[in-house]
C-alpha cells in the first residue's frame, strides 16, 4: 500500500495579511479555507475531510467544522508542531486512498504578531504533566536557545561558520524582495545578518523568522476530483514523517528527524534528492535549513555550511532554489508554524505561479520539508514530494 | 566577570514519579535514574526505562562531573544567562544552566561539575560551573 499518486494538491491559499488585530483566529482559519476552496473551484459543501492541527482554536476540529459549518465523514488533529500541516497532506492522502474522504481541507490561522507574544525570546511554562517540563523550563529554555545550542555543537563539530549560516538569510531576502505581501522585503548582506544583535549565541536577530498573522489552507483531493478541476496536477507522490527526541539522555542536536523522513519520502516517491528542481525548507531559523538539507541528503552531514554558501539557494543561480516566497526568514510564520506555507510555495513553483524572478523553469518536482516544535529538545519532521503531472 | 543581578530562577512542580529526585537536589545531591534490567543511566528520570521498558529503576547518586556538550548564552533575556546540555559522567546529558563563570570563557568539551541554585519555591536546581 501506498499514497504514491493517490492524491492531488488542488487548492493552496496564503493569507495575505502578516498582521490581524482586527480578525479572530477562527475567521482567519475560514478565510483561508474559502481561499483555498476558490482556488481548486471546489465549494465548501464538497469538503468531507478537515485537519487541523493546535493552532485551531477550542477543541481543534470540532469547534472549526462547527463554525464553517461543515459536514465531514473524516478529521484528523495531529499536531507535531509547524511541520503538522505536511503530515496532514499525508494523512489526507491516506484518508483519500482508503476511501474515507475525497476533498480534505487543511487550515492554519494564527495572530501571535497582534497578541505580542515574544515567540522566540520567552520561555514557555507549558503544562505541567507534561513529563519533560520540571526537568527543562527552570533552566529558560525558549525556541531561540534551544536551536542555538544545535547550531553551537554544529559549528563544534563540523566547523560550520555564522558567515555560512548568514547565506540561508541573505538567499531568502534575494526572493522576498519580489513577493509584495513579504513582511520584510529588502535584500540583505552577509555583513547586516552578522552585525545584526545576538538574540542566543551564535544566532543573530537575522538568522531569525519573522512572528507574523495570518495562516493558509490546502485542499487535497482524490485524482477522480482532481480531474474534474481545471487547475494543474500537483500530485503527491511520497511523504515520510519522524519524531525525534532527546533519546533518553542520548541527546544529539546536530540531525533532525529529517535524516528519518526524508528517506522514506524519496523511496515512497521513487526518486533521489538530485532530481528536485525546487525545494521548500522550513526555516524557523538559519540553522533548521541548514540541518535539514544535510539530513535531506542534498549533500554530506557537516557540509551544509559549504553547500547554503555563496548564493546556492538563490533562484536562477544556486543548485537549490529554496523558499522562493522568501520564506519565514522574509516572507510569513503565520501562528509561529511554517509548514503550511512550505507546501503553498511548492505548490505554486509546480504550478509555474511563483513570481517570474524567482520561477523555477520547467519546475516538474518539488520537495517541501517541515519541522515542528523544537530541535534541540523534541521535534517532528515530515517530507513531501511533488509532482507537476 | 561582570558583575550581575541574580536572575529568579522557576520552581519545579515535581510529581509522585519525580519527587525523590527534588529532595535529593534539595540536600545538593544529583540523581540519575539507572535500570537493573539493561544497565543503563536515562535522563531525565522515568519510572519505565526509555531503553528497554523494564520498570526496574533506581536512583542512584550522580557524581556530579560532565563535560559540555553544547550551549548558547541568551542575550536579549532581562539577565542573560547560559543554557547548556550538559553530558554527565554516567552517561546521559541534561539540560542545565552554566553559572559562576565568564561566559566569554564557555567552550563545548569543558569539565564541569555541579552546583545547586534555589529556586522561587525553594526547591534547587542542578546547575554546572568549571571544574
Ligand atoms: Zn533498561
Amino acid at each position: 500500500m501506498t499514497i504514491r499518486g493517490k492524491a492531488y494538491i488542488a487548492g493552496a491559499f496564503e493569507h495575505p495579511l502578516r498582521k490581524a488585530p482586527e480578525k479572530s483566529v477562527a475567521q482567519l482559519h475560514a478565510e483561508c479555507a474559502k481561499g483555498a476552496l476558490v482556488d481548486a473551484g471546489l465549494s465548501k459543501d464538497d469538503v468531507d475531510g478537515y485537519f487541523c492541527a493546535g493552532d485551531a482554536p477550542g477543541m481543534g476540529p470540532l469547534s472549526m467544522a462547527d463554525y464553517m459549518n461543515l459536514r465531514l465523514r473524516h478529521v484528523d488533529s495531529t499536531d507535531t508542531g509547524g511541520s503538522s500541516y505536511l503530515v496532514h497532506v499525508a494523512h489526507a492522502a491516506e484518508g483519500i486512498a482508503l476511501g474515507k474522504c475525497s476533498v480534505a481541507l487543511i487550515t492554519l490561522a494564527g495572530r501571535p504578531r497582534s497578541e505580542g507574544m515574544a515567540t522566540g525570546t520567552a520561555p514557555r511554562p507549558g503544562n505541567p504533566a507534561q513529563p519533560d517540563i520540571q526537568f527543562e523550563y527552570p533552566y529558560g529554555p525558549t525556541i531561540v536557545n534551544m536551536y542555538a545550542m544545535c547550531a553551537m555543537r554544529h559549528m563544534y563539530q563540523y566547523g560550520t561558520t555564522s558567515e555560512q549560516l548568514a547565506w540561508i538569510k541573505v538567499a531568502a531576502s534575494h526572493h522576498a524582495q519580489y513577493n509584495p505581501n513579504a513582511m520584510l522585503r529588502d535584500v540583505v548582506t552577509v555583513k547586516e545578518v552578522l552585525d545584526s544583535p545576538i538574540v542566543a549565541s551564535p544566532l543573530h536577530r537575522l538568522d531569525c523568522c519573522v512572528i507574523s498573522d495570518g495562516g493558509g489552507a490546502l485542499v487535497v483531493v482524490a485524482p477522480e476530483v482532481m480531474k474534474s478541476l481545471r487547475r494543474p496536477r500537483v500530485k503527491l507522490l511520497g511523504a515520510g514523517e519522524a519524531p525525534k527526541g532527546q533519546f533518553g539522555g542520548d541527546v544529539d542536536l546536530t540531525f533532525s528527524g529529517a535524516r528519518w523522513s526524508g528517506p522514506r519520502a524519496f523511496a515512497e516517491a521513487g526518486v533521489a534528492p538530485a532530481d528536485i528542481q525546487y525545494a521548500s525548507i522550513y526555516d524557523s531559523f538559519t540553522i533548521t535549513v541548514l540541518m535539514q538539507i544535510e539530513d535531506l541528503g542534498f549533500c554530506e552531514k557537516g557540509q551544509g555550511g559549504r553547500f547554503v554558501a555563496d548564493g546556492n539557494l538563490i533562484s536562477g543561480t544556486g543548485r537549490l532554489p529554496f523558499n522562493t516566497d522568501g520564506g519565514g526568514l522574509c516572507n510569513n510564520h503565520p501562528a509561529n508554524r511554517g509548514g503550511m506555507t512550505k507546501v503553498i510555495e511548492a505548490v505554486r513553483q509546480l504550478r509555474g505561479e511563483a513570481h517570474p524572478a524567482v520561477q523555477v523553469k520547467n519546475c516538474a518536482l518539488a520537495l517541501a520539508q517541515g519541522t515542528g516544535g523544537s530541535l534541540g529538545t523534541r521535534h517532528g519532521s515530515a517530507t513531501l514530494i511533488l509532482e507537476r503531472e | 566577570m561582570i558583575p550581575m543581578p541574580d536572575r529568579i530562577l522557576p520552581a519545579p512542580e515535581p510529581n509522585p514519579e519525580t519527587k525523590p529526585y527534588w529532595d535529593a537536589a534539595a540536600e545538593g545531591r544529583l540523581l540519575i535514574r539507572r535500570c537493573a534490567a539493561c544497565g543503563r543511566a536515562h535522563h531525565y528520570p522515568r519510572a519505565l526505562c526509555p531503553f528497554c521498558f523494564s520498570d526496574r529503576t533506581e536512583w542512584q547518586t550522580a557524581s556530579g562531573n560532565g563535560t559540555l556538550y553544547s550551549f548558547s548564552v541568551m542575550q536579549r533575556a532581562p539577565v542573560p544567562y547560559a543554557i547548556a546540555y550538559v553530558t554527565l559522567d554516567e552517561g546521559p546529558s541534561m539540560m542545565s544552566n552554566l553559572v559562576d563563570c565568564d561566559f566569554d570563557t564557555i567552550h563545548i568539551g569543558m569539565k564541569l561539575k555541579a552546583v545547586f541554585k534555589p529556586t522561587e519555591g525553594g526547591l534547587k536546581l542542578a546547575m554546572f560551573t568549571p571544574a
